[in-house]
């Protein structure tokens, strides 16, 4: 494996007992990137990223993360990268600047580098007027940029974010995401996990996980694009009958309720999917309008994960 | 290559902590106060009127008056008397009386020869608070005998028998051993519990990833708490002394220095079952499990050469063992830390070895 990546995996699995969280995952992960993990709660995201971070030893496979191997070599690692877990795990009783003072003390930054640095982020994360705060009493969003500004607090080449957002308001999020950009554009690789679709689809490059398998993986506009499926979207006075209707079909994947329309997977082997479902719907004596629309990264989740379980019964 | 900075960040922040953590801070200062104060009660050496028994079998008007001077002393209360020291023994096993006071037939001539003990004390001593106190009677001026300073040679008017306790424990023999009983809980409790809630509250993900080593860890773990064990040791001595009037016979720095390998050895016992323990809880009551064979098997309670084999084996691993035996020695025995140190290659033992598994033990992982 070469330094040409951040991170390459091969065949990396983990198992609990009878469970298997991570099966058999394989990465590359450019420099300077933000890649991200997306896929459904227990999908794996967080004991992938932790055997990254040589924090949990894989059952199966190797990895190697900014050339070095992985869990062999994991303790040089520290240094190069950072790590915001997915739990807020900064300490609830050191103020807001004691936590950033120990991060950096423990990375063994001199002191007036860390000084500086400490007042760099607390400027960058807003957090200047909370420096006296305690941590435990801070908000969801405020404590993420904590923890962000823990994280990167001793420049990592590689930052891992595990699920960074999830308890933050969009506005918040929004200005979480400039903040991702801004250390990519100055070289950092983020690895970041989410199942927020939107967050998915500002990454570079993402991966979809499914019950510990990666069951697609590439760019966002990449995965829409390829989709399998036509999607087609219904508008009915009577969602209810088209919806019961749609379902007599069996090429119809997946119906999902939009507001008052209908969202609709449809299997690619159907020819000519609007007229028969159009058709269907008639028959059914509902009023519908049926157009073909493209796929968000919604339909290739489901889609993608659809066939994986498909594949798992038969 | 170990960090002291590194290690002394983890120190800091652990103070910090431990400053803004109430409870625990009240503990540092309560479990002692506590503890002398339920104790204290043991060692009060005051105690009065312990129910007595009294064979008098001389019967004479001399002997009459010795019983009613004993009486007015207010150490005991005569609530039995008997013919024969037989009866009184049995009384004394059933528990019903604590002392018995024989009073032999040939009592006045005893008191004449002078070189004699007049009578004996038969004394319940396996309640050491008991025996103390009747020591006070030992003493006790027989009406009849010139009242004058015991000159050497001059016999006492009682010969005293402890029943139950050979050893005849000396008297203030508790608040010493104490200071180990105070500094196991403490000690053992605190470091047994602080990789624990690190890992409970979520920090020790944050933690193993940074390049802070296991040892560094460790260390500044450790070391706050060799401050905390020398406060809690002052404290004891200090309320020790004042209250309970313990002679302090030794010098304060062997006192020190025994404490100080006593608090090496527990801290790092705490820490071994902090990578045992999976919460704070079980933390704890690994603490409890540990502190009841120390305070029972150590010698602080019951003494070492009354237990089977098998208990003083396992009593030479503890640490509190070693402790009460230097503490003792050296507190009221004034031995010299040379004199005792033998035991604290033990504890020296004891500590390398607990830390070292618990080094090998705590991985910077989290499976
Ligand atoms: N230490 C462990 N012991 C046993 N099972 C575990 C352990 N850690 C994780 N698992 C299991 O492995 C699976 C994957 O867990 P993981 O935490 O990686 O999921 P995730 O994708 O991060 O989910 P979420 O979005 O909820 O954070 C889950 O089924 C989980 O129950
Ligand atoms: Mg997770």
């Amino acid at each position: 494996m070469s330094d040409a990546f951040a991170i390459e995996a091969k065949g990396l699995t983990r198992r609990f007992g009878d469970l298997t969280a991570v099966d058999h995952v394989d990465l590359s992960i450019p420099h300077a990137q933000i890649y991200g993990f997306l896929g459904p709660n227990g999908c794996g995201k967080s004991t992938t990223i932790r055997m990254l971070c040589g924090l949990l030893m894989p059952s199966d496979g190797a990895a190697t993360v900014l050339g070095l191997s992985i869990p062999r070599e994991a303790e040089k690692l520290r240094s190069k990268i950072g790590y915001m877990t997915q739990r807020f795990s900064l300490y609830e009783d050191l103020t807001v600047e004691e936590n950033l003072e120990f991060i950096g003390e423990v990375y063994s930054i001199a002191r007036r580098r860390r000084h500086e640095r400490v007042e760099e982020l607390l400027e960058l994360y807003r957090l200047r007027d909370r420096r006296q705060q305690f941590a435990g009493t801070m908000s969801g969003g405020q404590r993420q940029r904590l923890a962000l500004a823990a994280a990167t607090l001793h420049e990592p080449e590689l930052l891992f974010l595990d699920e960074p957002t999830s308890a933050v308001d969009p506005q918040s999020r929004r200005d979480f995401w400039e903040s991702l950009f801004a250390l990519c554009d100055s070289g950092t690789t983020v690895l970041v996990s989410t199942h927020y679709m939107d967050e998915a689809e500002r990454c570079h490059s993402l991966a979809i996980l499914d019950r510990g398998a990666l069951v697609a993986e590439g760019p966002p506009h990449k995965l829409t694009a390829e989709i399998a499926e036509t999607v087609l979207e219904v508008q009915a006075a009577d969602l209810r009958a088209a919806r019961s209707a749609l379902d007599g079909i069996s090429a119809v994947e997946s119906i999902a309720q939009l507001g008052s329309r209908l969202h609709a997977l449809i299997d690619a082997e159907l020819a000519d999917p609007a007229e028969t479902v159009k058709r269907t719907l008639a028959e059914a004596g509902v009023e519908a309008r049926v157009e073909q629309v493209e796929a968000g990264l919604e339909d290739v989740f489901v889609s993608v994960t659809r066939q994986r379980g498909e594949e798992s019964r038969s | 290559m170990i960090s002291v900075s590194r290690a002394t960040a983890v120190a800091r922040k652990e103070i910090r902590q431990l400053l803004r953590d109430r409870l625990t801070f009240g503990m540092i200062i309560g479990i002692p106060l506590l503890q002398m104060t339920l104790f204290g009660y043991a060692i009060n050496t005051d105690v009065r009127h312990l129910r007595a028994g009294v064979a008098d079998l001389a019967d004479t008007q001399l002997s009459r008056m010795l019983i009613a001077d004993a009486e007015a002393s207010q150490v005991i209360d005569v609530v039995e008397r008997t013919h024969s020291a037989e009866e009184l023994r049995a009384l004394l096993r059933k528990g019903t009386i604590y002392v018995g006071v024989v009073i032999p037939r040939d009592f006045e001539r005893r008191v004449q020869s002078g070189h004699r003990v007049a009578a004996q004390l038969m004394v319940d001593g396996s309640d050491p608070l008991v025996l103390q106190s009747a020591r006070g009677l030992l003493d006790l001026p027989v009406p009849g005998r010139a009242r004058r300073v015991p000159a050497a040679g001059a016999a006492r008017t009682f010969e005293l028998r402890a029943y139950y306790n050979p050893e005849r424990r000396s008297e203030v023999q508790i608040i010493p051993g104490l200071i180990g009983v105070i500094l196991t809980m403490t000690m053992v409790l605190f470091t047994a519990v602080a990789i624990v809630r690190e890992r409970e509250r979520g920090n020790l993900e944050l933690l193993i990833n940074t390049p802070v080593r296991t040892i560094e860890l460790m260390m500044g773990k450790i070391v706050p708490y060799i401050a905390i064990g020398l406060i809690q040791v002052s404290l004891v001595l200090l309320v020790g002394s004042i209250v309970f009037r313990v002679p302090i016979r030794g010098s304060l720095v062997d006192i020190y220095l025994s404490a100080f390998a006593f608090i090496l050895a527990s801290l790092s016992f705490g820490l071994l079952l902090s990578t045992v323990a999976r919460s704070q809880f079980q933390a704890a009551q690994m603490t409890i499990f540990f502190l009841l064979p120390s305070i029972l098997l150590s010698g602080f309670m019951f003494p070492f050469d009354g237990m089977p084999r098998a208990a003083q084996i396992i009593a030479e691993v503890l640490p509190l063992t070693h402790f009460v035996r230097m503490i003792r020695g050296v507190v009221l025995r004034a031995a010299t830390i040379e004199e005792v140190g033998s035991e604290i290659l033990p504890l020296a033992i004891f500590f390398a070895f607990t830390l070292a598994i618990a080094l090998v033990r705590f991985q910077k992982r989290l499976d």
